[in-house]
């Protein structure tokens, strides 16, 4: 397969993927109440991913070729602080990359 | 048609809709930018965006697709992010549920964080609301957010292919994933799914296929259904 054609099959089935899942109650299971186990699970989802997801690019940016580096270090950690105390993505994400750009160029 | 519209209602969605224009703009075009240097040509990246209409999810598959990552876990590790979305469409049914098929595929399709969010804080508050006017709310609230979301990844796509690689861009990714799980740590069992999914991936990194990402997930959505289980069983001892 080429890559534009993984790329394709990519798009499609996680286009597939997201709308079954938003369509899997409306459409198809109607009112009935998912076991309370199963939802206690959905709702750690996301939080389960993306964390572990960020955590090896926080550590071993490919950019220092995975030599942790002080600005990227300090970045995360404001990012992180800033949305957790404002709960404001944007603001979070404008802390963090002033952090950054301040790190790469003072430090 | 007629009995599904409900002009002033339409008009109060649309008019709590139209803040979010917002967050959804600047985090459509960060990701039109960051596909696009990640070397997307624009009908993919537009596509991402038309088809999958969510943000974190894409941006997984982004990364992961520039971790070279097998496409299978790729797409598994973006639908992961995306399980909630199953929720929303739980919470929606006994509102929008008696709505004819094709129109509920619509409101699933539109179904993301915010007209989630709006419409059943909405509902929950004025209980009286008739399905026109439930239809019609959703509707306007949807009205600014969808086109601002296509419209901004259109220009991040055509700004990114003029901006210089000196940007440090390999670290929008990242930040972008931080500033979203800042907020998402409203509880002790969100922080504790957090820690162990960051735990896992760390420990299990060395796993062929990104393998250690789905550990992570599993790990940390247990921790977190445990840690609820257990404060709950606190609060009523």
């Amino acid at each position: 397969m080429s890559e534009s054609t993984t790329i394709w099959v990519i798009i499609v089935a996680m286009g597939l993927g997201s709308f079954g899942l938003r369509f899997l109650f409306l459409g198809v299971i109607g009112d009935r109440q998912l076991p309370e186990w199963v939802l206690r699970h959905l709702r750690y989802t996301a939080v389960a991913v993306l964390p572990g997801l960020v955590a090896p690019l926080v550590l071993w940016p490919a950019a220092t070729e995975g030599q942790p580096d002080p600005a990227r270090l300090a970045a995360a950690a404001v990012t992180l602080g800033v949305g957790y105390v404002t709960k404001n993505v944007l603001a979070a994400i404008f802390g963090g990359a002033a952090t950054l750009f301040l790190g790469l160029y003072f430090l | 048609m007629a009995s599904y519209w409900d002009r002033s209602t339409f008009w109060r969605g649309f008019r709590d809709g139209l803040p979010f224009v917002l967050v959804v703009g600047p985090f459509g075009m960060l990701f039109g930018v960051v596909a696009t240097e990640a070397g997307l040509p624009l009908v993919q990246v537009m596509s991402f965006s038309i088809v999958v209409i969510a943000g974190a999810a894409q941006f997984t598959a982004l990364q992961l697709m520039a971790d070279n990552a097998p496409t299978i876990v790729v797409i598994a590790s973006a639908l992961a992010v995306n399980l909630r979305m199953a929720m929303y469409s739980a919470s929606m049914t006994p509102h929008l549920g008696p709505l004819p098929v094709w129109r509920r595929a619509l409101v699933a399709y539109s179904l993301v964080d915010q007209s989630y969010a709006l419409s059943v804080m909405e509902y929950e508050k004025r209980p009286e609301m008739t399905l026109a006017q439930k239809t019609s709310y959703f509707s306007g609230v949807i009205a600014p957010v969808l086109p601002s979301w296509y419209l901004a990844t259109l220009v991040g796509a055509l700004v990114g292919q003029s901006i210089p690689d000196s940007l440090a861009l390999d670290f929008a990714v990242p930040i972008t994933f931080l500033a979203m799980i800042g907020p998402m740590l409203r509880t002790k069992a969100h922080v504790a799914a957090a820690v162990v999914s960051v735990v896992c991936a760390l420990l299990f990194a060395f796993l062929p296929w990104n393998l250690g990402l789905i550990v992570a997930g599993i790990a940390g959505m247990m921790t977190g259904a445990f840690v609820e289980l257990r404060t709950e069983n606190k609060d009523m001892a």
